[in-house]
């Protein structure tokens, strides 16, 4: 596949697959306030999936739409993080997943302000507002359940034990990568490392949690080997449109 | 499945739709603190950019008047006609008022 093809919808896949997780927790939150503030984050994550499925389908050529993409894939054909995939646990983990996700994203976005691919560049312009926020609201939450009661200290730091070996595929280079960073298209991933580890470490160190050792990551889901909880997730995503093949609402 | 409940505090919004109008009450959210009381009025008062500028303030920090008191606090007024801009005569240049 394209290089490019397979960049943009590596990421269209992160944002769709966190939004569907997103989702699966409205109306599960502590309050309905947090309720609207996950389903904000959703929208936006959906929004940029769209402009980027879009995007996908003019490399592509093949005349493919945005639900294309999203709905008449089958799950090895998804090339999103696992860390995106995890499947909600309680709401520290929901938290915790959403700000390791959130502390790769912004500095990716505002490195891609700058790329060479002028699609790339314009969404990035408008996610890269959305992301700032998002991050504002799952570092708040990691900061208040870490430094918080005993109870949600022993949460947040399990979510953290339990996701960290997930974050090591957020900046793995292959082929495709490298390509695309010598062409000034794709963000560089050792920089966007060293600005996610930086938010990291100082969020974690403010809500007095520990960061774990550096140890073995996990890997595959941007080759499109998942786990077996996201093929529920995509049997979820797409029930409807399969059942009801060209509906529309 | 459900992540856990909240006993969160009552915050007050206040919105400022635009540069040089005062701040208006627009309703209240639940929040742990006055940091996420703000995130939380972001979410629901201003997302189709209603505004400019927020203030939260918690409800439990507001004293109100008591429906008991209102004949004390408020009738006065209506006998007191001298205080109604009605006695005045509006000179004709004044077009607007």
């Amino acid at each position: 596949m394209d290089a490019l093809l397979t960049y943009v919808l590596r990421q269209g896949d992160r944002a769709l697959v966190l939004a569907q997780r997103l989702q699966e927790v409205i109306t599960h939150a502590p309050e309905i306030e947090e309720d609207m503030a996950l389903a904000n984050l959703a929208l936006d994550l959906i929004g940029q999936a769209r402009t980027l499925y879009t995007y996908a389908g003019q490399v592509e050529g093949l005349d493919h739409d945005e639900d294309h993409f999203a709905y008449w894939r089958d799950q090895h054909e998804f090339l999103n993080p696992l860390l995106v995939e995890q499947p909600n646990g309680d709401f520290a983990h929901v938290i915790v997943r959403q700000f390791l996700h959130d502390a790769y994203a912004l500095p990716f976005w505002s490195t891609m302000t700058s790329s060479t691919d002028e699609v790339l560049a314009a969404l990035a312009q408008k996610a890269v507002k959305e992301t700032g926020y998002h991050l504002r609201h799952s570092r708040s939450w990691v900061v208040r359940l870490g430094d918080g009661t005993g109870e949600s200290h022993r949460r947040a730091q399990r979510a953290v034990d339990a996701l960290w070996r997930f974050t090591g595929e957020l900046f793995e280079a292959d082929d495709v990568e490298r390509e695309l960073v010598a062409a000034g298209v794709a963000a560089d991933p050792d920089s966007i490392r060293q600005a996610w580890q930086a938010t990291v470490s100082e969020a974690l160190d403010e809500a007095t949690l520990t960061e774990p050792a550096a140890g073995v990551m996990q890997t595959g889901g941007r080759s499109g080997r998942h786990s077996e909880a996201f093929s529920y997730l995509v049997g979820e995503l797409q029930v409807v449109a399969r059942a009801h093949p060209g509906a529309s609402w | 499945m459900s992540l856990g409940s909240a006993d969160w505090p009552l915050w007050e919004v206040f919105v400022r739709a635009r540069r040089g109008v005062s701040h208006v009450h627009a309703g209240t959210v639940h929040a742990p603190d006055s940091e996420l009381a703000l995130q939380h009025a972001r979410d629901l008062f201003t997302r189709r950019s209603e505004g400019v500028s927020l203030w939260v303030v918690r409800s439990a920090d507001i004293t109100a008047s008591d429906p008991d008191d209102r004949e004390s606090l408020f009738d006065p007024a209506l006998d007191k006609t001298f205080r109604h801009p009605t006695d005045f005569d509006l000179p004709d240049q004044v077009a607007n008022m």
